[in-house]
């Protein structure tokens, strides 16, 4: 039997509720594992984890932005032999990484602390005392992290939440590894091999020109034409291929949760470059500067858009110090 | 370990003067790919170049930085010779510190911060390069010339006297073009049909030139020196082959319409044959215009035919050729007169344009020569002329100048006098522009010679009064108003690109300028040569001009159209775009930038077709999945050159 963690960080517990839902899959890690801690599945704390003295296999999810997340990240690094960033915020920081953008930490205290609706204007500090007793918070950081910018990562499984497919493929490095099987190489994303449009089957016209954005709703989409050729900013082009179009399917755009393609740091910027080249391609010197600054506005939140899932692994990926 | 050395060339003071060039070479010297760095005064000179032959062969060299002009300059100097002594010409690169550091720059030490960094960046770029071989392609020889005007006949003819085929293809139903229509050429006078008609007549009996009158260019693809076009050619319901040009059809057609040749000053029927030298030499059957061919509609023609040579049951044929050439001569036309407000919207009679005054100077025009107001037949006893009508007016109408209105109104000026001995000829210019071989003296015997006189200033208004046109303007040298009564008025209208033109830059997809008329590749270098590769420009098409020029432009066009289609093969530049198909998804977004057309979808990823694609990078910027990218021109050795432009010191 081998020792596997399923470990919540700044997690909303999606990919927890992603991994219950194999359904009877499930047991069969039941045959090859124990699970030695899952917070979301027992109630289990800190001092349980410290007392396991080995893992073989940890999956790591949620965002990390206090220091006791990254305390229990690199704790789990020290007890593991495999360590899998599982969930677009392990592997790239996720929605919560948009915090980047946000003004600083004491502007988020004051307003959860010190709006009208708040009775007593107290801030929390991270030592207080309260009958006696010292109570301890964690430090809460300026900036969201990825997990391989804090500990080594051996593998990543991307997604919002990931796919079954990958679970089942995840589950299988696990029975390779109680095998002691061939594993794959370290760093690999358990994910498809290409950008989405690979597996997507709608329409393209001969040439995509983009006059106008429209957002998802502002606009009735036609489910068989490509969203570019319709002017909705699909992510599909500058995302890794894998989850079998699920939002598209849906006749909603891609918004990049499987992050950056093979070979692609900068998920963002990939798109930003390809969107801008499509921009009114075929009328660039008619409208001139002017004319496509005023195209380009119409997309509301432009980091939003294309770094949805991944600002804190961008280049440019902050706003300000860590304060950590 | 790469071997690299760097030539940093002086260029007499042009680089020395602004840029320490032995601190760029000695500072480059450090680099860690760097094994010889050197200055010479003039890098491109003979011996200059026999010392980075030298280098190469002493420090066996891999890679060589000419740091000097602009590649545009000399960067085929420098990569032949570089081949000349076994490096692969594409191991060579030129960093540009003269147009884009020291001819900008005035400060020294700056300068030479700057010139370091260019010559730092364009070493890390080699560095990643590799070897490449030009991309070979066969081609077809044979040349499509597309205009049947004198630009268009004399091209075709002279690619079909070097041997080589020719399709020549018209629109009208006879080739000659506006030339056919005048009466006579300046500056000699003589007459446009005598010398035009032989070059027409050699194009119907080359057998080297396949003519294609009455027909159009509907699609083109392909790539310099393997094009395929549509050409769509319409039904004359006359077969050539029969007609005899009996001329009995025509006699009974009743339907008459206004003559196009004529500028409309006559009529023809609608069975007509346009013009008496017109080649091919047959009728046409007008079918927009015909009652029908069946006797209860019409049919008279077909009842008159003794040959059958009329038959109303044929179509559209599309022909489908392989050229590895294609010079486009689409002429011009004239600026309509309805755009001209001040001088009566074109809705007087009596207000021409030069084209229609030139019909009715040419002996086969609608009044047989003779000078005659549209309106009522009389002889016109004073015309005024007016020059830039439409042209030199950015404001009203069109900027440029039209450039043979100067040259072509003296002319009319003076046959008028010849025609009509008592009569008065007055021509109001702003400047006059006679700069062409006898130009001048062309002028000067208009003015001296012939007695007409010249009004420097525009007029503002051309109306009726009664049986006389008033001309409003103001002499500008005297600075004195003038009103002059007048028979008969005469306007220089603005030269426009032709509505052929318009439509082929359409189906071509090839570049015009700002007044749509095909642009070149280089105004004074490259003069008849459009930017994609494999189209030559000649004639109006590419900007106003006259005769002699429009000839040698033809001329130009043909020789250049001939040193593609006679190669056996062609080199085109290896620094392309490629797909790396694994990671290629196919979301077509590299199609959709490109200006060459020359990435398609093929099962499922796209492929770069490499004698297309001319290495702009548009595709590699916008591919969202890394998998598009630039040889010699990769994501990693941009990233290598901008740290290296980063680098302190």
């Amino acid at each position: 039997m081998i020792r596997i963690a399923i470990a919540p960080l700044g997690s909303c517990s999606g990919c927890d509720v992603a991994i219950a839902d194999i359904g009877e899959d499930f047991a069969d890690i039941a045959k090859i594992a124990e699970i030695v801690y899952w917070p979301t599945g027992a109630d289990l704390k800190l001092e349980d984890l410290e007392a396991i003295d080995y893992i073989d296999i940890t999956l790591s999810h949620g965002s990390i932005r206090t220091s006791e997340q990254e305390e229990i990240l690199k704790l789990l690094r020290k007890k593991s032999k495999v360590m899998v960033a599982f969930g677009s915020c392990a592997c790239f920081g996720g929605i919560p990484g948009l915090v980047n953008l946000s003004p600083e930490r004491e502007d988020v205290m004051r307003t959860a602390y010190e709006s009208i609706s708040t009775d007593k204007g107290e801030w929390p500090s991270e030592k207080s005392k309260i009958d006696g007793k010292i109570l301890t918070l964690p430090k809460l950081y300026n900036l969201g992290h990825s997990h391989d910018s804090l500990v080594e990562m051996d593998y990543y499984v991307p997604g919002c939440p990931p796919v079954e497919s990958q679970i089942r493929d995840l589950l299988g490095v696990a029975v390779a590894y109680s095998k002691g099987g061939e594993l794959p190489p370290k760093g690999t994303v358990i994910a498809g091999a290409r950008a989405l449009c690979d597996e997507c089957d709608r329409e393209k016209p001969e040439k995509i020109v983009i006059d106008r954005f429209y957002r998802p709703h502002e606009k009735e989409a036609d489910p068989n034409l490509c969203f570019l050729a319709q002017g909705i900013i699909c992510m599909g082009p500058a995302t890794r291929s894998g989850c079998g179009t699920r939002c598209i399917n849906a006749n909603m755009p891609c918004r990049g949760c499987f992050g950056p393609p093979p070979g692609i740091r900068d998920q963002g910027s990939k798109m930003l470059s390809a969107i801008t080249s499509l921009l009114a391609a075929d009328r660039e010197a008619e409208l001139g500067e002017e004319g496509l600054r005023e195209l380009l506005e119409r997309i509301s939140d432009p980091t939003g858009t294309f770094y949805r899932f991944t600002l804190p692994s961008a280049i440019i990926n902050r706003r300000l110090n860590d304060g950590r | 370990m790469a071997r690299v050395g760097v030539f940093v060339c002086h260029c007499g003071f042009n680089i020395a003067g602004t840029v320490d060039v032995e601190k760029v070479a000695e500072t480059l010297g450090k680099d860690k790919d760097v094994v010889f760095s050197t200055t010479y005064k003039y890098m491109c000179s003979g011996p200059g170049q026999t010392l980075v032959q030298e280098a190469i062969k002493e420090h066996r060299l891999d890679k060589v930085i000419i740091a000097a002009c602009s590649p545009g300059m000399h960067e085929a100097t420098f990569r032949s010779a570089a081949e000349d002594v076994g490096l692969n010409p594409y191991d060579v690169e030129i960093a540009n510190i003269r147009e884009q550091c020291s001819w900008v720059h005035d400060d020294m030490e700056k300068g030479t911060e700057k010139a370091i960094k260019i010559a730092r960046s364009m070493v890390r770029k080699v560095v990643g390069n590799q070897p490449l071989e030009p991309v070979k392609v066969g081609v077809t020889p044979k040349v499509l010339v597309i205009g049947g005007g004198i630009a268009g006949i004399q091209a075709a003819l002279d690619v079909a006297d070097a041997g080589y085929e020719v399709i020549l293809v018209e629109k009208e139903t006879s080739i000659g073009g506006h030339m056919a229509q005048l009466s006579e050429t300046f500056p000699t006078l003589d007459c446009s049909q005598c010398i035009l008609t032989p070059k027409m007549v050699a194009v119907s009996r080359n057998p080297k030139i396949k003519l294609m009158t009455y027909s159009e260019v509907i699609d083109i693809s392909g790539y310099v020196g393997n094009f395929k076009v549509k050409i769509k050619e319409k039904p004359r319901y006359v077969d050539p082959e029969k007609c005899n040009l009996c001329t009995d059809c025509e006699d009974v057609c009743p339907v008459v319409v206004p003559n196009e040749f004529d500028m409309g000053l006559s009529i023809r029927k609608a069975i007509y044959l346009p013009f008496p030298q017109a080649v091919p030499s047959t009728y046409t059957l007008d079918m927009e215009k015909c009652l029908g061919l069946d006797p209860i509609r019409c049919g008279k023609c077909i009842e008159v035919c003794d040959v059958e040579a009329i038959d109303y049951d044929v179509h559209p044929k599309i022909i489908e050729e392989e050229v590895g050439a294609i010079i486009v001569a689409t002429g011009y036309d004239l600026y309509p007169k309805n755009m001209l407000g001040e001088y009566g919207y074109g809705e007087d009679e009596d207000i021409i344009n030069g084209l229609e005054f030139e019909r009715m100077l040419s002996a086969s025009g609608p009044t047989k020569g003779e000078v005659r107001r549209p309106s009522d037949g009389k002889v016109p006893k004073r015309v005024v002329f007016i020059q830039c009508a439409g042209s030199r007016d950015p404001d009203n109408h069109l900027p440029y100048c039209s450039k043979i209105c100067c040259m072509y109104t003296a002319k009319h000026a003076m046959l008028y006098k010849h025609h009509v001995e008592d009569g008065e000829a007055y021509i109001f210019y702003i400047d006059i522009r006679a700069a062409g071989k006898g130009y001048e003296e062309f002028i000067h015997r208009a003015m001296e010679e012939e007695r007409i006189v010249y009004l420097r200033g525009k007029p503002s208004k051309v109306f009726r009064k009664g049986e006389k046109l008033v001309v409003w303007g103001v002499d500008t040298l005297l600075g004195e108003k003038i009103e002059i009564e007048a028979d008969l008025v005469v306007l220089a209208m603005a030269m426009v690109p032709g509505k052929g033109t318009g439509e082929i830059i359409d189906v071509l997809n090839c570049a015009a300028d700002e007044n749509e008329f095909l642009k070149e590749v280089h105004p004074k270098l490259r003069p008849v040569e459009s930017s994609t590769p494999g189209f030559f420009l000649a004639g109006a098409a590419q900007a106003p001009k006259d005769i002699p020029d429009t000839v040698a432009q033809a001329s130009a066009a043909a020789s250049k159209a001939l040193s593609v289609i006679g190669q056996e093969y062609l080199e085109h530049e290896p620094a392309v775009a490629q797909v790396d198909e694994d990671l290629c998804s196919g979301c077509e977004v590299c199609i959709s930038v490109c200006p060459y057309g020359a990435i398609s979808p093929v099962g499922g990823h796209a492929e770069v077709n490499a004698v297309m694609c001319e290495g702009c990078g548009s595709c590699a910027a916008a591919c969202p999945s890394g998998a598009m990218t630039l040889k010699n021109g990769t994501q990693e050795q941009i990233f290598d050159m901008i740290r290296s432009i980063l680098q302190e010191g």
